[in-house]
């Protein structure tokens, strides 16, 4: 976030008050936003009371630069933004990394910062080697090499691949205070490219009455899960691509299951194993894990969309305000039922509300940036936003997930994220 | 898997067999049609894959152990990430938990949580030991499983598994499931 002290803004009656605690209309970005806001989100109307900096000639200007690059980096001054590492103790390999999304924008999560989720370390897989073998209730079993694959019809798709374990650290007792993208970075955008899995499984020919697909991956926990057929055959894709190029191998090289909306451990990466059957196989990683556990002590099994939900990425935990003035208010929400319908904001803890500017494309089962105008004045405030879905299906309060399933470590935690801001600018995570 | 794939080959490559490919094709039309490239293997050459096991048992390969012999693997295997008798660290907790799923602190286990014997066979084999996955032998598995079951208070300390006995096994939170599909999440 850029630093904004110095920053100030006066009072503009055209600018209209739709929700407490200075939210504006989104007419402020509709149509004099271009004006007025500019690129840079943050740091608004940024006159300087002492006078802009005498200009110089910098020294990149006064010899050329560098070479190209075979394959390009981020800039030095970017070194920073990076994947946050978790690890399970005593299994290198075992673990998570969380996708910063405080420092990033847009929709697409870049290749190199996608969050990772590894249950035994990355394989290093040699492509020429790798099979996919699809077997069980089919006509005939088949395996597919990769350059097989690669030969097959192609879709192309922006969607959203959240774990389901994503913001669980906010269903403890106390709001962890971590950065947005360490509470939330178990989630990312790409653009996958792969082959429709219903090819494939015409071509080996699923009997009449089966059901489920057993997915398996080719790493060292064989990581597995079940996945209904309806899926299978409806959008699920074997993926090949990702923005563009190759699957990166934390990622699944070099292919890996896809399944649009649907708890990210499904998507099962370095996908090796299609085996059809009649009923769920209830393998370790759906029954033991990514199960619900309820009130009472039952608990939620199968439990595969990963419902509305939204976060407000700036200002958030991991950034500061500087000083008082407008502010862009921006953050990701997404659902895996669909499109994202309708985005509020409240700025003073839910008392009012305001619709965000939705930024187009709306894409089905995708991250859909939000962005909505606010004048802070500089006192207390607690930012928060509420995503809607095409099903109408409305992103719930923290405390109506406690109330069904108690504070406890959990999976599919939806919930509303509040921020709150400080008199000094900086963010703290605060349940409201 | 093997018997139920075989007949399925058997029949495949005989009455279906020849218009398989126009089937699949007339199949896919509606989606693409893809190039063909797909290579019918046999369940024999596939069998090292072929190695989940289903609720009911299917799946499960000859062998046998029991708990004596599995603790003798534990301690050898796996007793330095899950603790004495499963007690847990640094690593996860096998054993104990019965009665606390509704507690704040619940305490998931293989004999508080797990709702199928099945899968910890299919767990053991495929992933553990965590250094070095899938070099158990079948009996190895079979103990370890029976000691598992056995700590957890769920079979006899004398009980052997095998591929008929594990299938008939029952886990004490087998009820404590819901599904939340085919229905949507009611959250």
């Amino acid at each position: 976030m850029p630093n904004t002290k110095g920053a100030g803004t006066g009072e503009d009656p055209a600018v209209e008050i739709v929700a407490g605690n200075g939210l504006l209309h989104r007419r402020l970005f509709l149509t004099r936003g271009a004006a007025m806001l500019g690129a840079g989100g943050l740091g608004l109307m940024t006159a300087r009371p002492g006078g802009a900096e005498p200009l110089e000639i910098p020294p990149w200007m006064r010899s050329p630069g560098t070479h190209m690059s075979a394959y390009g980096q981020p800039s030095e001054h970017e070194s920073d933004v990076q994947r946050v590492v978790g690890g399970t103790p005593n299994v290198v390999g075992s673990g998570v990394s969380f996708t910063p999304h405080h420092r990033l924008h847009g929709t697409i999560t870049p290749n190199s910062l996608h969050f990772e989720r590894h249950h035994s370390g990355v394989p290093s897989i040699d492509p020429q080697r790798h099979r996919l073998l699809i077997h069980g209730a089919v006509r005939r079993a088949l395996t597919f090499t990769t350059e097989a694959l690669l030969r097959y019809p192609t879709v192309t798709r922006i969607q959203f691949l959240e774990c389901s374990g994503n913001s669980g650290q906010n269903l403890g007792p106390e709001p962890p205070q971590a950065p947005c993208g360490v509470i939330h970075g178990l989630m990312s955008c790409s653009e996958w490219t792969g082959v429709p899995l219903a090819i494939l499984m015409e071509e080996a020919g699923v009997d009449p009455g089966a059901t489920w697909v057993l997915a398996e991956g080719a790493d060292a926990a064989a990581m597995s899960r079940s996945v209904p057929l309806e899926k299978i055959m409806d959008d699920a894709i074997v993926a090949l691509y990702q923005n563009g190029e190759r699957l990166r191998p934390e990622n699944g090289y070099p292919m890996r299951l896809f399944l649009p909306g649907w708890e990210g451990n499904m998507s099962v990466k370095w996908l090796r194993r299609l085996q059809v059957t009649d009923a769920p196989t209830m393998t370790r990683d759906e029954t033991s894990h990514y199960t619900d556990v309820l009130l009472g002590g039952k608990a939620l099994i199968l439990t595969f969309p990963m419902e509305v939900k939204s976060v407000i990425t700036s200002p958030s935990t991991g950034l500061s305000l500087g000083a008082a003035g407008l502010y862009e208010i921006t953050g990701l929400a997404w659902s895996g039922l669909g499109r994202i319908r309708r985005v509020e904001v409240s700025a003073d803890g839910g008392r009012t509300w305001a619709d965000a500017a939705l930024t187009e494309p709306v894409l089905d089962k995708s991250f859909t940036r939000f962005r909505m105008a606010w004048r802070w004045d500089g006192g207390p405030a607690v930012l928060m936003s509420r995503a809607v879905d095409e099903t109408g299906a409305v992103q719930p309060t923290r405390a109506s997930i406690v109330a069904e399933h108690g504070e406890r470590m959990n999976y599919h935690n939806n919930a509303i994220q509040a921020w709150s801001i400080a008199d000094s600018g900086e963010v703290s995570n605060v349940y409201a | 898997m093997s018997t139920r794939d075989s007949f399925r080959r058997a029949v495949a490559a005989g009455a279906v067999g020849i218009c398989a490919c126009l089937l699949g094709a007339r199949g896919a039309a509606a989606q693409q049609a893809g190039p063909g490239l797909g290579v019918e293997i046999a369940p024999e050459d596939y069998a090292p894959w072929d190695i989940s096991i289903q609720p009911d048992g299917e799946g499960l390969p000859p062998g046998s152990g029991d708990a004596a012999t599995g603790a003798q693997v534990y301690a050898a295997k796996c007793l330095a990430c899950h603790g004495e008798e499963g007690a847990g660290g640094p690593n996860d907790r096998l054993v104990g938990g019965h009665g606390t799923l509704a507690d704040l602190n619940q305490v998931r286990t293989i004999g508080s949580f797990w709702p199928q014997a099945s899968t910890v066979f299919d767990y053991i084999r495929r992933a553990m030991p965590f250094q070095a996955p899938q070099s158990l032998s079948n009996d190895e598995v079979y103990a370890l499983t029976a000691y598992l079951l056995s700590l957890n208070g769920i079979i006899d300390e004398d009980e052997v598994m095998n591929a008929e006995t594990l299938a008939k096994v029952q886990m004490p939170n087998r009820d404590g499931f819901v599904p939340a599909w085919p229905q949507r999440g009611d959250r």
